[in-house]
């Protein structure tokens, strides 16, 4: 049990002239969730493919739970599951069966019906695939990767195209499995779900790792208050009431920013501060709200390319 | 949208029996064919409708014997090829298509245990074709030869002509698009229908032209089929050993070429 739960190494993928992945590296552990985020075309996919014995690599070494996704596929197979991005299930099949179908290959399944409705597609149990909507085929795509119990899941774009409460039913489902002990490789573009699923992202971007780390390490640093209000104020009392090493500027007309050189000073005292100062002048601070960096800035950052490229 | 039904994800992976997994798969292939209208048009009514269409116009000119016992070897001998090339293709070249053999390919069923799913489901549909088929073909006055060795001879050339449209069929839904491949599935069946002996004696061909045709597939089924079951040979050497040899050439050639996605 002490091996990670994915281990990638100087992965390659080419396709003909075009290289998808150009030496990514990461490594995923037993129990958490790994997010692989990056924008379309970034070598997500291929990477995660890869990992599921589905495609060859080129270069590089992969092991997932200490083994080889090819060589060792017979023994992989029970203890894996895969949600690919679309499709993967023939469309005249009804949704009830496949899960149950899905079921019979396993020792010890999850309980179809349960799973169904636990997944909100009870009603639909008997609907052929193709006459889902997009977001039941991919619960139901879900459904099928962790019917076995796993100890490991890839989920390729769980909850793209998903209406925003079959999201969040979504990420509810993944926490549960986190909790349970299954570990979790997830690809994505959202960077909130990201930021609000994961225990550890990988940003990739031209199939190469931009930023790896605990999704709490790479989204500390500078938090700020920002409020907006009429431009052009003479802030020169603000400054003078903040704590030391705080100073606040117009960053655009009316957009104002209070900075600190220690982040911890960004705190509720401050908000008082900043509300009482408005209040004295009369001013309805709007937006104002402490801003903490986020995924996508840290991609900005690291690359000046916007995420949904 | 989703209720709080308790369910313990806590892993516990281990696959099923392999018995279970394959039996498990051949009853869904099963019952996609049996649900799947333009497959069950292939399999089962337009075979029925030549055995009786045939049968009870005097179109054919078959000889002393009555029409039934010529036909009905030969409308067993096409509802063999629909079931086991025709439909499998088609069906197969989607199921690539859409990543399912794929998606399949990753679960403890594996790929072998996939492919021994679909044999079994292909077989069962053929028992079918085979009792409706004959029982239609005994109310209109079939009486066919060959006894006990008869039947046997009939099991030999139906399995080995299932391995070889099997084949041909994985051969061409491994390597087309499922678009192409449904094309040409179409056109092989109606093409072989018409030169395979199915309603029409292959002696009525150009005697140049022969050769060629008895050596196909259903050729060898439909001529070896009539040759037990209408004339009472025990053995049927000839086509048993071009079954047999497109059997092999085409699992060959399905094993190096075909592709899963």
């Amino acid at each position: 049990m002490d091996t990670p739960a994915v281990e990638v190494t100087d992965l390659v993928k080419r396709y003909g002239t075009v290289t998808a992945v150009a030496g990514l590296s990461f490594t995923a552990a037993r129990g958490a969730v790994t997010a692989l985020l990056g924008p379309n075309g970034a070598g997500k996919t291929s990477t995660i493919e890869i990992c599921e014995g589905f495609r060859h690599a080129d270069a590089g070494r992969v092991r997932v739970l200490g083994l080889d996704p090819i060589r060792d596929a017979a023994a992989l197979r029970p203890r894996v599951g895969v949600m690919p991005q679309s499709g993967g299930v023939p469309t005249g099949v009804r949704a009830g069966e496949w899960l149950r179908l899905l079921a019979a290959f396993y020792a010890h399944p999850l309980p179809p019906e349960a799973l169904l409705d636990r997944l909100g597609l009870s009603a639909v149990a008997r609907t052929p695939f193709r006459r889902l909507s997009g977001g039941q085929q991919q619960r139901l795509s879900l459904a099928a990767a962790i019917i076995g119990r796993p100890e490991l899941v890839f989920l390729d774009e769980p909850t793209t195209g998903l209406d925003p409460q079959a999201r969040m039913a979504t990420w509810e489902l993944i926490g549960e499995l986190r909790t349970a002990g299954v570990g979790v490789v997830l690809t994505t573009h959202y960077m909130e779900e990201a930021e609000r699923l994961a225990d550890h992202v990988v940003i990739i971007d031209h199939g190469r790792v931009v930023a790896d780390g605990p999704t709490a390490a790479l989204t500390r640093g500078d938090r700020e208050l920002r409020f907006r209000a009429a431009p052009g104020l003479d802030v020169s009392d603000l400054a003078a009431a903040l704590p030391p090493g705080c100073s606040v500027t117009e960053r655009d007309a009316g957009q104002y920013t209070v900075t600190c050189a220690d982040p911890d000073e960004i705190g509720p005292g401050l908000v008082a501060t900043v509300s009482t100062w408005c209040a004295s002048r009369g001013l309805l601070p709007e937006d104002l709200r402490v801003h903490r960096r986020t995924l996508e800035d840290v991609f900005l950052e690291l690359t000046g390319r916007d995420l949904r490229d | 949208m989703s209720s709080t039904t308790p369910l313990d994800f806590t892993p516990r992976p281990k696959a099923a029996p392999v018995v279970r997994r394959v039996l498990a798969q051949a009853g869904l292939e099963l019952r996609l064919l049996l649900r799947n209208g333009e497959q069950l048009l292939l399999t089962l009514v337009i075979p029925v409708l030549l055995l009786v269409g045939f049968s009870i116009v005097p179109i054919l000119d078959a000889g002393t014997a009555s029409r039934v016992d010529f036909l009905a070897p030969g409308v067993l001998a096409l509802a063999t090829m629909s079931t086991a090339f025709t439909g499998q293709a088609i069906s197969t070249g989607f199921e690539r298509r859409y990543g399912v053999l794929k998606r399949l390919g990753a679960t403890p069923l594996t790929r072998l245990g996939l492919l021994a799913a679909k044999t079994l489901a292909v077989l069962v549909i053929q028992l079918l074709q085979a009792v409706l088929i004959s029982t239609v073909a005994f109310l209109l006055g079939w009486s066919p030869q060959g006894g006990a060795v008869g039947v046997l001879s009939v099991v030999l050339l139906m399995v080995l002509a299932t391995a070889a449209f099997s084949a041909l069929a994985l051969l061409m839904a491994g390597t087309l698009r499922a678009e192409a491949t449904l094309a040409a599935a179409n056109l092989v069946y109606v093409i072989l229908l018409g030169l395979g002996g199915v309603v029409f004696p292959v002696d009525l061909f150009p005697p140049a032209l022969l050769p060629f045709v008895e050596a196909l597939p259903i050729t060898a089924l439909s001529t070896g089929l009539r040759t037990v079951l209408a004339e009472g040979a025990a053995m049927p050497l000839g086509p048993v050993l071009v079954l047999l040899a497109w059997s092999v050439v085409g699992a060959a050639l399905a094993g190096r070429f075909f592709r899963w996605e």
